[in-house]
């Protein structure tokens, strides 16, 4: 079946069993490794792309269901070569160990603080409750999001708006 | 945060090399490889937990279409035996199913769809015989034998350690206590389930790309078990999604090795769901602690005597070494005069039991840190009075009869620990819980012995390049599979030649590479690798100093120093590149390699040699004291870890943000052993298939933990370091549980302490051991 969305930034058009697993679509035919697979069930968060800015589990999505979508893997979030604030703020505060669960964390950061932009720990815990990592303990993981949060913020107000 | 432009220095918070890499998605794990024409190879699996094999009917699987071979141990021309001390793991089952994971049958298929079907359609005759489930009852007479080659028929190991006389001591103590604890599997749950990926290529050699803690034993034990010469494999160890002792040993190597016999030429991937890493991989061996612990009426401890039961499933994987760390740390970081520490590792039909972070030590210390506890109450003094009265201190026998000669921190955690408002203010703390919850704290200790005891050599071989165009390049000879150690490498290089993390690159574990340098285990990773780099990298820095010295026709190389990128003659200001440099040198004069061997105890606490193979003693030793500050809802039984405060002795710290990521992620594992990580069993079958049934910790469930170093150096440690990557899950269990007593009065024997069973404590007003 042939299949048009926007991944990236870019239209592409490929050519899929429409029941084949996004997740797959873009590790095998796309070779976009960054989304990774820690369940196949949806448990993890591992998988986690953003769809029309929204997060979603990749594992539990079929290849037809990407038609005529916006997608964003980690690896279209740099933005001519510089690195979003958030992946900045995930290497500055020691948010990485293994980086298997990183990319889907990462991804589940940015849509959360798109919905929330200023989240307390509590509310950080909780948007990324979804989201397992088994090396960190999730404490950096928070530090990193507290701090990627101010940067994304000053970046979109600009400098000029910070108090 | 240390700026880029900077060169690295020991002490400093250097944010890791491989992190940018990894938050791009740039970074390939071993899960990440495919390749063209690529083939998928999958493993027929038992599910039932003990039977003989009557047959195996692939013969409608194998004329699937797209179904390339389909294998078993028929095909196999080597050993068909894995394990690391004990050979007694099947690459594919032969004769008898030992558990429920054991492969029976290979299918490797153009596709993943076709590899389904074609499994789906193997059917196995199997006569199912008595599955052993209970360690107890492994050892009765009349239990069928799960090797019939074992000399000790089910029991894999066992062992004994008196010191004194531990029967009358205990006699004679004013305070005693007696308890027993069970502790259960729990399983690793790394993100990146088994993987690998592997080639024949047309030089006749086996490519494996794999995600691994050991790609040096792999070779060895892949190239006996498939039967081909060593020097035809290779095995490439990219960064692991997690691992944590559960890819210490062999996974899919060997099968891939095989199919690669089978289907030269073509790229073979395997990569297990998560229900078959969990149905397959080993886990933390459950134990039974049953203990008898005696004090003076003033708290002083005078004798132990201790029984240890590991049920280490079908294999020996690495239960044996497992027990022994145990019995080594049985009776915690204490004095204690007289002692017996007997231990079993029991052979059953359950998952198999094998490496996992702590590797025996968080059982022990689960049982020996609640006694400590219920003996302070008795003696009417403070978890923590009773901890400082009887630790251990340099210069100390420990109670095995091992002297302590390293850095042994244990009284400077406690004191630490005393001071800290989390313990100082606690009373007030509890006071303000509120309706229906009860608040209480926990202290618990640990000791953490570091690598592999007396008679195994603990080396490491380091190698460090100047490359053509001036860079430095460190090939790493140890696994990183997730613990920061590849950095740790370029701080401890990039400090000695005073460089930039820019101008530094990694090699990550090749066999082809890299050199020898033992397993990504054991608390041993950096100290023993470190010890070897520091070496190579200060021959290095001499090397070129003195030709350059000697091509200026300079005085002598300490006139000249290396800054990033130069050498610079500092009495004129001279600088020559240090790509020039390399020119000036040859190839082999730009490679230093250099070897460290980990010192090991000059006194034996044992004459059991058998012991001594599978680690005892140690000596060096990391030290922890743990504060949990718990709060339980009366009404649901539901345990919230509210604080946490770990104190660590692990000497110097070369990189604090590494450190406190190994200390937190240490406490999540142990805060999911204590209250979440419930693996239910039923009949040899495992009822928590997955992640959505077997429950790790979330954001939601672990606190923000606060973690302090006391730096002591342990002088014969990398720029003072001991191991950091298990003390940290040792204390949390323990901390937990003596937590839940001082808040509500309960004891439980039966871990992880789940809601249900905190609230049937709670209705039956159980006080076990705390006032027997």
């Amino acid at each position: 079946m042939k299949i048009g969305f926007k991944l990236n930034e870019k239209e592409i058009v490929i050519h899929v069993p429409p029941d084949k697993r996004a997740i797959d679509v873009l590790r095998e035919d796309l070779g976009l490794t960054g989304a990774k697979e820690g369940c196949g069930s949806g448990e993890c968060g591992a998988c986690t792309i953003l769809v029309d800015g929204e997060s979603k589990l990749s594992c539990l999505m079929l290849a037809a269901q990407l038609e005529g979508r916006e997608i964003a893997t980690i690896e279209g979030l740099e933005r001519d070569g510089i690195p979003h604030p958030i992946q900045e703020a995930f290497v500055e505060h020691g948010a990485v160990q293994c980086g298997f669960c990183t990319p889907g964390m990462i991804l589940s950061t940015v849509d959360l603080l798109k919905q929330n932009p200023d989240p307390d720990r509590e509310e950080i815990r909780k948007g990324l409750s979804g989201n397992l990592c088994r090396c960190t303990g999730y404490q950096k993981i928070v530090d990193a999001v507290e701090a990627g949060a101010n940067k994304v913020n000053s970046t979109i107000k600009g400098p000029a708006s910070k108090e | 945060m240390m700026p880029k432009n900077r060169t690295l220095q020991i002490g400093q918070s250097v944010p890791r090399a491989d992190a940018f890499k990894k938050v791009t998605g740039e970074e390939m794990y071993a899960a990440d490889y495919y390749g063209k024409d690529l083939l998928w190879a999958g493993v027929k699996r038992a599910g039932i937990p003990h039977a003989r094999i009557i047959g195996i009917h692939a013969e409608e699987a194998s004329l699937l279409p797209g179904v390339v071979k389909v294998l078993t141990h028929r095909d196999i021309k080597g050993t068909n035996r894995q394990g690391v001390i004990r050979k007694d793991q099947p690459v594919l089952a032969d004769e008898r199913v030992r558990h429920a994971g054991d492969g029976l049958a290979m299918v490797i298929a153009e596709d993943r769809e076709t590899l389904q079907k074609a499994l789906d359609l193997i059917t196995l005759d199997l006569e199912p015989l008595e599955a052993v489930l209970d360690p107890e009852r492994a050892v009765m007479k009349d239990a069928p034998l799960i090797h019939d080659d074992n000399p000790g028929g089910n029991i894999l190991l066992k062992g004994l350690i008196e010191k004194g006389d531990p029967d009358s001591a205990l006699k004679k103590c004013d305070m005693t206590v007696e308890m027993s604890f069970r502790l259960p599997h729990q399983e690793h749950a790394y993100l990146e389930t088994e993987s690998g990926l592997a080639i024949l290529k047309d030089d006749n050699r086996i490519e494996i790309i794999v995600s691994t803690q050991t790609p040096f034993r792999d070779r060895r034990e892949t190239a006996e078990a498939v039967g081909i010469e060593e020097g035809r494999i290779r095995i490439i160890a990219p960064y692991c999604g997690g691992a944590f002792g559960g890819k210490d040993g062999i996974n899919v190597q060997s099968l891939l090795a095989l199919a690669c016999l089978h289907c030269p030429g073509r790229p073979i991937k395997m990569w297990w769901s998560r229900e078959e890493s969990f149905l397959a991989s080993c886990k933390r061996h459950p134990a039974v602690i049953t203990c008898r612990l005696g004090a003076s009426s003033d708290g002083l401890l005078q004798a132990l005597d201790t029984e240890i039961v590991f049920d280490t499933g079908p294999y020996d994987h690495l239960g044996g070494a497992v027990m022994a760390l145990g019995m080594e740390h049985a009776c915690g970081p204490y004095r204690i005069p007289d002692v017996r520490i007997s231990a079993r590792a029991v052979y059953t039909n359950n998952p198999i039991g094998g490496a996992f972070r702590g590797f025996g030590v968080p059982q022990v210390a689960a049982a020996m840190e609640q006694m400590m506890d219920i003996l302070a109450k008795k003696c009417g003094i403070s978890p923590i009075e009773i901890r400082l009265l009887n630790a251990v201190a340099k210069g100390d026998k420990n109670p095995l009869g091992t002297t302590m000669t390293g850095s042994t921190g244990m009284l400077e955690c406690l004191e630490t620990l005393e001071r800290d408002p989390a313990w100082t203010d606690r009373e007030k703390w509890k006071a303000g819980a509120g309706p229906f919850k009860v608040r209480g704290t926990g202290i618990a200790s640990a000791m953490h012995g570091m690598g592999y005891g007396p008679l195994i050599p603990d080396t490491a071989n380091a190698k460090i390049e100047l490359t053509r165009d001036g860079r430095f390049r460190v090939y790493s000879g140890v696994v990183d599979m997730g613990q920061g150690n590849a950095s740790t490498c370029l701080q401890i290089a990039g400090d000695i030649l005073n460089q930039e993390m820019t101008r530094m690159e990694l090699v990550l574990p090749d066999t082809d590479r890299t050199l020898p340098s033992g397993s990504a285990s054991a608390s041993r990773t950096t100290y023993t690798f470190g010890n070897a780099l520091i070496d190579a990298a200060r021959i290095l820095k001499e090397r070129i100093l003195n030709r350059i010295s000697d091509m200026m026709m300079i005085k002598g190389a300490e006139e000249m120093a290396l800054i990033p990128g130069a050498v610079r003659h500092l009495p004129s200001g001279k600088e020559i590149s240090l790509a020039d440099a390399a020119r000036m040198m040859t190839g082999e004069e730009r490679i230093v390699t250099s070897r460290f061997r980990a010192p090991v105890a000059g006194d034996a606490p044992t004459k059991d040699q058998a012991l001594r193979i599978h680690g005892i003693p140690h000596t060096i030793f990391s030290y922890g004291a743990h504060l949990a500050c718990v709060e339980i809802d009366e009404l649901t039984g539901r345990v919230e870890v509210m604080k946490y405060v770990a104190v660590s002795d692990c000497g110097r710290i070369i990189n604090p943000q590494i450190f406190q990521q190994q200390i937190q992620g240490g406490i999540s594992q142990g805060i999911g052993y204590a209250l979440y990580e419930d693996f239910i069993m039923d009949k040899g079958s495992i009822l928590t298939k997955d992640l959505s049934t077997y429950i790790i910790p979330t954001a939601l469930d672990i606190p923000d933990m606060k973690s302090i170093a006391v730096e002591l150096p342990e002088h014969t440690g990398p720029f003072g370091l001991k191991g950091a990557g298990e003390i940290a899950i040792d204390a949390p269990l323990p901390a937990i549980a003596n937590g839940i007593a001082d808040a509500c009065h309960v004891r439980i024997e039966r871990f992880p302490l789940t809601p249900e069973r905190i609230l049937e404590a709670l209705e039956k007003g159980q006080m076990r051991g705390d006032t027997a």
